[in-house]
């Protein structure tokens, strides 16, 4: 054992409590040797304990029969049918993405990569959902360009397209930026592969790149408040390697098709000292390892440094003892290091080794069972005021105002971040990025995945219940509107400090809300990531908890796009419009109000409109369908028509327009509605169709012209609709070049 | 007809042309790996895209030097059709198959999307299903995609009729707008001298079937089926 006395300085560097340190000491029985002190230090972190969060996570519905599996492995899993299975999770890479924006978001992907293949699952689509400052804070563009670039630098290479994604604006994310990657695999339902260790004297080989000092505490970074200096821990962030990466998923999936693997893990948070406990603890085992045979990258590593590294692109595997000549080999053809550094033991300890010398020798399981579990206090975020359409001016020019929001920061064309994504390679991307859901079809079959990712923010901070049910919904809704049937989520819950009342409070609230929609539309949680202290100098982000949802459509040829087809067809919009302007875009863009209530989430009718849109899209009904969010129903009209080049008249109808004053009908955030075309001559039995339903069904106008004809109300011209709508991010973005 | 499909270490088209190439043939190609010597025999060898190597020293510069590549430029040189398709482009460029060099493009930046394109010739194995001057709808997704020749080399080219494919606007204009990368003279793909090795940045293997949005390049594939059979 090392002789470093462990002083109360040491033990808070390394992120622990007094009261937690005091836990350590009655789990070894003795004072902690360091490289044990750091192994509690990550496994007790916020990140990989879930400390603060794990007695509410508890809460989101986790089961439905094609639930094959869900959170608690590196990925969830879901039976898609046919044999197959779709393996899915979102992880944060806020912190480090922030420090150094191309290695923090190309290690955010590479690392979400290696969960997926890990599970015995070939990546067959990247989503990220993309948070930062304001577009004129002088570090967002560089953090843009940083982050937008590093994710193509990664997933390009990997040769996983890039089909969906978010990228939002507000002042909130100034310090603190968040960079969300999802990635989606497909598997043989029956060929799922998991992390518990079996198999007593089983050797634990260690493949992939070597290990360096690079990422030492980077879980313990990304468990704490940023301040000034904190760009300081640049050395934290980890640098990836695709290349690698690329060799690594060949190699694993290769050796996956032999009956080698008893279990397998990769090394991504807390390296291999995560990889180790946990394979080892859910097999309720013990693991020795000889840290002289792990590879590395520099001389002189110290046990302590090897244990907490988080160098990329490694993976731990527990083999069959007879299967070690069929890995060498594979691991030989892609060139890749390779070691059995260890065995499983059956002692319940893990023992480390370095020069002959006993580094550490530790119970596993207390590192995971008796990790701290905090319940945290928590207030309610107090209910915000409804705005009522009728206190605020109507603009006189509402064609103006539509080219403001359309052009705006959170509702301009994302075309520049989303041509620098690979997002066709592997030539199944059926529906690209641009629309509600991006739709990849399935190698030699007619089905195909629907993915996407959302959550409002604002509406969050405004009411978290709410708009953690809207984020669950919105993706449910996008899912449906390109035709499929939404299955499952995974979530990434981004949030200030927890240890502050209010912002426990807003993580309660959401989760409650979105354990409500997954309820309601039968929409399990199966993975999930939480990412706490986005905080910097005590400011907290919005509360953002982000949604990446997954769905499955029969026939991908039978999806529908956003894009008007044709000239001359039916604009349908389903769904109730009651002209709710409090937390929307259009209040805080033209009356500069960030306030009121958020639009709130009726889920028996979500579900009642979202089927029954479905419905209408498998009997081939439906020519285009786009869900409407953000902006409201003209800004939903407006993308439709830029989409495709095809413009439309539109005229309030008679009845509403005594009700609802127009810039509410027009750009109020009601939930649960969707933008229809439909043949003109289908428009009458569509129509009668909803009514039977007690679907809300309006009849809005035809597509057709160059211009989005408002009536009364004026008209705007396509093609500045266009010019407007992609100016945004070209012109943000060479202003930095 | 018979084709093979070279992978190196960082391909990652390699299916796309080979769900290509098998739809075009009727039977699926043979995939070659990279340290293999000995070529099968062959009428057509596709080199994909992808990063072999990683692209690091220099895209396709090490790919060039692998064995298998002076396999099939000894071959390419007694006449054998090879196809290099993005990276693929780069690596036979690279292996001095095509003169000329692909750089960085011009804004710098990946660039993944639709482009036109205008057929310049189709008097050779590969475009000939086409029409002259037709313009077809491809994507691109590439960081190095713009290419550069010396003014001679560019002379010679012209003067041999070695441009494959110009980048272009819908309707066939060619102007500097339409290019996604700072190319010379807006040429996406060139053919050596004898027009047996063709080297091309878009992707027609990806623009075979409606679902992807176009079914373009798949005339390139049954045109080279069609020669080679």
């Amino acid at each position: 054992m090392s002789a470093n006395k462990i002083t109360p300085e040491i033990v808070a560097e390394h992120g622990l409590t007094p009261d937690e340190y005091k836990l350590v000491l009655e789990i070894m029985g003795r004072e902690p040797s360091m490289t044990e002190l750091g192994i509690f230090s990550v496994m007790w972190s916020e990140h990989c304990s879930y400390k603060s969060s794990r007695v509410w996570l508890k809460k989101l519905p986790t089961k439905a029969p094609w639930v094959i599996q869900g959170p608690g492995e590196n990925a969830g899993v879901i039976d898609i049918g046919d044999g197959e299975a779709a393996v899915f999770k979102m992880e944060s890479h806020n912190h480090p993405s922030f420090i150094e924006p191309y290695q923090g978001a190309a290690t955010g992907v590479g690392g979400i990569m290696r969960d997926v293949f890990t599970m015995g699952a070939r990546p067959i689509a990247n989503v990220n959902a993309l948070r930062f400052g304001e577009p004129d804070d002088p570090k967002t563009r560089h953090l843009i360009a940083g982050v937008v670039a590093g994710i193509g630098g990664y997933g390009n290479c990997m040769g996983v397209p890039t089909v969906a994604g978010e990228v939002n604006f507000h002042a909130s994310y100034n310090g603190n930026i968040l960079v969300n990657a999802m990635t989606v695999g497909l598997a043989d339902a029956d060929k799922i592969f998991y992390s518990a260790a079996a198999g007593l004297g089983n050797p634990v080989i260690y493949v992939g790149a070597k290990t360096g000092r690079d990422g030492i505490h980077g879980a313990t970074m990304a468990s704490a408040e940023f301040t000034d200096d904190s760009e300081e821990k640049r050395p934290t962030v980890q640098v990836g390697d695709p290349f690698t990466e690329k060799l690594l998923l060949e190699a694993c999936l290769e050796l996956m098709a032999t009956d080698a693997i008893v279990a397998i893990q990769d090394m991504g948070a807390a390296g291999l000292t995560s990889s180790s406990v946990e394979m080892s603890d859910k097999g309720g085992l013990g693991i020795e390892l000889d840290l002289d045979k792990v590879p590395v990258r520099e001389t002189g590593m110290t046990a302590y440094e090897i244990m907490l590294s988080e160098s990329q692109e490694r993976m731990l595997m527990v083999l069959k003892p007879e299967a070690r000549e069929i890995a060498r080999k594979i691991f030989e053809k892609w060139e890749l290091d390779f070691a059995e550094i260890g065995v499983l033991t059956d002692t319940g300890h893990l023992v480390l080794k370095k020069n002959g010398k006993v580094e550490a020798d530790m119970p596993v399981s207390p590192l995971v069972d008796k990790a701290p579990l905090y319940e945290r206090p928590w207030v309610p975020t107090p209910k915000q005021p409804e705005i009522a359409a009728s206190s605020l001016p109507v603009p006189a020019d509402i064609p103006a105002v539509l080219l403001q929001l359309i052009g705006s920061a959170d509702l301009s064309s994302r075309r520049w971040v989303w041509e620098q994504y690979d997002h066709l390679v592997m030539g199944r991307t059926v529906q690209r990025p641009g629309g509600d859901a991006a739709i990849v079809s399935l190698p030699g079959k007619s089905k195909g995945l629907a993915i996407t990712s959302d959550c409002t923010p604002r509406y969050c901070y405004a009411d978290p219940y709410q708009g953690g049910a809207q984020a669950v919904a919105e993706t449910w809704r996008n899912i449906t509107a390109s035709g499929a049937k939404p299955l499952a989520i995974t979530d990434n819950m981004n949030f200030g400090n927890p240890q502050r009342p209010e912002i426990m409070g807003q993580f309660a609230g959401c989760i409650e809300g979105m354990a409500a929609a997954c309820k309601a539309l039968d929409y399990p949680v199966i993975s999930g990531n939480v990412s706490l202290y986005n905080e910097t100098n005590g400011k907290g982000i919005l509360p953002t908890p982000v949604i990446g949802g997954v769905g499955v459509i029969a026939d991908v040829a039978k999806s529908v796009s956003i894009p008007f087809k044709a000239s001359g067809e039916t604009i349908l919009l389903i769904g109730e419009t009651k002209g709710h302007l409090g937390a929307s875009i259009y209040l805080r863009e033209i009356h500069g109000r960030e306030e009121g209530a958020p639009p709130p989430v009726d889920l028996a009718a979500e579900r009642r409109n979202g089927d029954f849109v479905r419905g209408l899209i498998e009997q081939g009904k439906v020519t285009a369908s786009h869900d409407c969010a953000d902006g409201g129903l003209l800004v939903t009209l407006a993308e439709m028509a830029i989409s495709s080049g095809i413009g439309a008249t539109f005229e309030i109808a008679a009845e509403v327009t005594g009700s609802i004053p127009a810039h509410a009908y027009l750009f109020g955030e009601d939930q649960g509605r969707y933008v229809l075309t439909v043949a003109a001559a289908n428009a009458g039995a569509v129509i009668a169709a909803a009514q039977a339903a007690g679907v809300p069904v309006t009849r809005l106008g035809t597509t057709g012209g160059d211009r989005l004809d408002l009536g009364k109300h004026g008209a705007v011209a396509l093609s500045a609709l266009k010019a407007t709508h992609e100016a945004f991010f070209p012109r943000l973005m060479s202003a930095a070049e | 007809m018979k084709a093979a499909i070279v992978v190196f270490p960082g391909s990652n088209r390699e299916l796309d042309a080979k769900v290509a190439l098998a739809k075009a043939i009727g039977s699926e190609p043979i995939m070659v790996w990279h340290r293999d010597t000995e070529l099968p025999k062959v009428d057509l060898v596709l080199v994909p895209g992808g990063f072999s190597y990683g692209d690091y020293l220099r895209t396709g510069a090490i790919a060039a030097h692998s064995p298998v590549l002076r396999e099939v430029k000894a071959r390419a040189e007694k006449g054998m059709a090879v196809i290099g398709i993005c990276n693929g482009f780069q690596i036979i460029t690279e292996a001095g198959m095509l003169p000329g060099v692909l750089l960085r493009n011009s804004h710098l930046k990946f660039v993944c999307r639709n482009v036109h394109l205008k057929v310049a010739t189709t008097q050779n194995m590969f475009t000939q299903r086409y029409t002259k001057d037709q313009v077809l709808s491809v994507p691109v997704a590439h960081h190095d995609g713009n290419y550069f020749v010396d003014e001679k080399g560019l002379g010679e080219i012209e003067a041999n009729d070695q441009v494959a494919f110009r980048y272009c606007a819908p309707d066939g204009t060619v102007a500097m707008e339409h290019n996604p990368n700072g190319s010379l003279r807006n040429i996406a793909g060139i053919f050596n001298r004898t027009k047996n090795v063709l080297g091309m940045m878009p992707h027609p293997e990806n623009a075979i079937d409606p679902l992807q949005g176009s079914t373009d390049g798949f005339a390139l594939f049954q045109g080279m089926v069609e020669a080679l059979s």
